[in-house]
């Protein structure tokens, strides 16, 4: 039978989430179609079509699903469920959001944010903030599943699926969308960027936390915080990394001024590389750091800064 | 306008479990449990309408086995005005739960539902959602604030790019994020308060749900582990080890 990928866009450009999403997809079933809810979104739905292993690409371009609303998208995807066996979306506060939702209108228990598939109905997932990794076999029938994207490779380019305008559902009248205010950057995605610099609360300030721009700058990284750091209003919210925040496993995770609740460590330590700079020699991080830095950041951060400078690192790029 | 909160008991987020060494479970024997953090910022958004004056009572409601109605307890010293637990022994999956506070609302009629956006013990982040979809009503999640009117509500949400408002029919559903506010401690006078607030007790077959688990827990292991631990003494041997591990080029 067949799979659903529910693709994550802005309407613009479909997020790489997608593709991951869509290699976790194929080990659970296969074909895999993508669906593309939005409006005016047409170039997102190419994008998709190119994903190499998608056989079709499912369109429903109208004002209703322009921000993807919960209810909106639940009988959007209710519409066309019956024709596959599984549906997946990627881990993010979108598919969080809507997927549940149709998972609990099929009567369909649903697997949130694998890591692994290890059989078509068996998965894996972190559990206790990561401090422990659950073996779930989903009952016979449909699937429905949230996928960690960082666990999985994006699917290559080269596909050439047909894309398919779908006629569109009815407006439930829940909810209507009011306005957003989204941090601009222009810097890497925080889940998908090779280097991510993060600080915490010892950083002291949202001005100090402009001590990172420079190198994240140079080396093309991305910038993310601790839960005490957003919560003090150094960064906004969409910068927390963690159990509760956003997962990442970049090749170079660099912590400046994080103490290492395991909350943190939950979103990070998947990480290839990581890097601490702490005052405190016993601060948990260390205990997971592959290289830990005892030192006072104010010092350290203009010396890394120089360091890296002064060796051209990141000009290669 | 009645409120109707969820809490759930788990494990406290100081506490890090571990692992059964025969992989059947996390041993939580002697552990400190506590109530869920999201579901105490669920119960504090809820006591302050009441204080304001927009809700008109807070039902706490919890799934879980006798112990939980410690759990209930504390939301009601916070402020909570009753309780009902629907006692339980063994995991309950999020979908049972939903149906659970499904026949709950049923009954009860809240013009709002308050819950935590995840539980920590299993990190599903679905419950809400679930019961939004099986009540039909709209849901605001992730809430980082709110703005009650009448018929009403106004969620602004945390989502992966930054803040989005929707605004909600009631009744609707809205799961708390970690910026939505900050706990009260309930006091000693209010603790003894809560002892004599009512908490009616329920069964899953009173309410008609099935709550066998219909997924099958093969195994729970340890993640893997990092060795960790190298330090270095000097910002420029720090870039040294960066280069020479090919992170920074
Ligand atoms: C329900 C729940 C969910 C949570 N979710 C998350 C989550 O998703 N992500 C997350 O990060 N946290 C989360 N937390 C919070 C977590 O428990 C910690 O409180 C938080 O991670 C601490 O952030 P921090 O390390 O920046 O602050 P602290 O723990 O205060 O550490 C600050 C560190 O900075 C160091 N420092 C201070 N000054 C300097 C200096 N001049 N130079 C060098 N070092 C310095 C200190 O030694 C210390 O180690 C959650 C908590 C709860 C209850
Ligand atoms: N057993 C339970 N009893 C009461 N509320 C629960 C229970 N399980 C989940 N919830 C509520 O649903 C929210 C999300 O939980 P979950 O979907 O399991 O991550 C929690 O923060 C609670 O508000």
């Amino acid at each position: 039978m067949t799979a659903l990928v529910i693709a994550e866009h802005d309407n613009k450009t479909l997020n790489d989430a997608t593709a991951k999403t869509v290699t976790a997809a194929a080990l659970v079933s296969s074909p895999v179609h993508i669906l593309v809810a939005g409006q005016d979104c047409a170039a997102v739905a190419d994008a998709a079509a190119k994903i190499a292993g998608v056989e079709k690409v499912l369109l429903a371009d109208d004002a209703l699903y322009a921000r993807m609303l919960a209810e909106n998208m639940e009988t959007l995807i209710l519409g066309h469920a019956d024709t596959y066996d599984a549906i997946l979306a990627p881990a993010t506060t979108t598919g969080k959001n809507y997927l549940p939702r149709v998972a609990a209108k099929l009567d369909v228990p649903q697997i949130s944010e694998i890591i692994a598939v290890v059989s078509p109905d068996t998965f894996e997932r972190p559990i206790y903030a990561g401090n422990a990794i659950e073996t779930v076999q989903a009952p016979p029938g449909k699937k429905i599943i949230t996928v960690r994207t960082t666990a999985f490779k994006a699917a290559a380019t080269g596909g050439n699926a047909r894309v398919e305008m779908i006629s569109t559902a009815t407006d439930p009248g829940l909810s209507r969308f009011v306005d957003e205010n989204l941090s601009k950057s222009e810097r890497p995605d925080l889940t998908s960027a090779k280097i991510v610099i993060s600080g915490g609360r010892g950083l002291g300030s949202a001005e100090n936390f402009k001590l990172l721009d420079q190198i994240a700058d140079r080396l093309g990284a991305a910038v993310g915080a601790s839960r005490a750091a957003v919560d003090a209003g150094y960064l906004p919210n969409d910068f927390q990394v963690g159990q509760t925040g956003k997962a990442v496993a970049p090749d170079l995770y660099l912590a400046i001024g994080i103490s290492g609740a395991i909350q943190h460590l939950a979103g990070m330590k998947d990480s290839r590389v990581i890097a601490a700079i702490n005052k405190d020699s016993e601060a948990p991080i260390f205990q997971i750091a592959d290289y830990g830095l005892v030192a006072d950041l104010f010092q350290a951060i203009p010396e890394l800064n120089d360091e890296i400078a002064k060796r051209g690192i990141g000009q290669k790029a | 306008m009645k409120v109707l909160v969820p809490v759930k008991r788990v494990i406290d987020y100081n506490v890090k479990v571990r692992v059964k060494a025969d992989q059947s479970g996390v041993d939580l024997a002697n552990l400190k449990m506590s109530m869920n953090p999201f579901d105490e910022i669920a119960v504090e958004a809820a006591v302050k309408m009441k204080e304001s004056g927009k809700a008109t009572e807070v039902v706490i409601v919890s799934v879980g086995p006798a112990q939980a109605l410690d759990t209930i307890r504390t939301a009601l010293a916070m402020g909570g005005d009753r309780g009902i637990l629907v006692k339980v022994e063994g995991p309950v999956e999020p979908l049972a739960v939903a149906k659970l506070l499904k026949a709950i609302c049923d009954e009860e009629k809240p013009g709002l539902v308050l819950t935590g956006k995840q539980a920590i013990d299993s990190d599903a982040n679905q419950t809400g959602q679930m019961l939004a979809a099986l009540l039909g009503w709209g849901q605001g999640t992730f809430a980082h604030s709110l703005e009650l009117s009448d018929g009403t509500i106004k969620v602004a949400r945390e989502i992966d790019g930054g803040l989005q408002t929707v605004s909600l029919k009631l009744p609707a559903v809205v799961t708390t994020d970690l910026r939505l506010n900050q706990p009260r401690y309930a006091s000693l006078p209010n603790i003894m308060k809560a002892k004599k607030k009512p908490v009616a007790e329920k069964s899953p077959g009173d309410l008609g749900v099935d709550v066998t688990p219909r997924c099958k827990v093969l195994k729970v292991a340890e993640p893997a582990k990092r060795a960790g631990g190298v330090k270095v003494k000097t910002v420029a041997e720090l870039v040294d080890k960066l280069v020479e591990a090919g992170v920074v080029t």
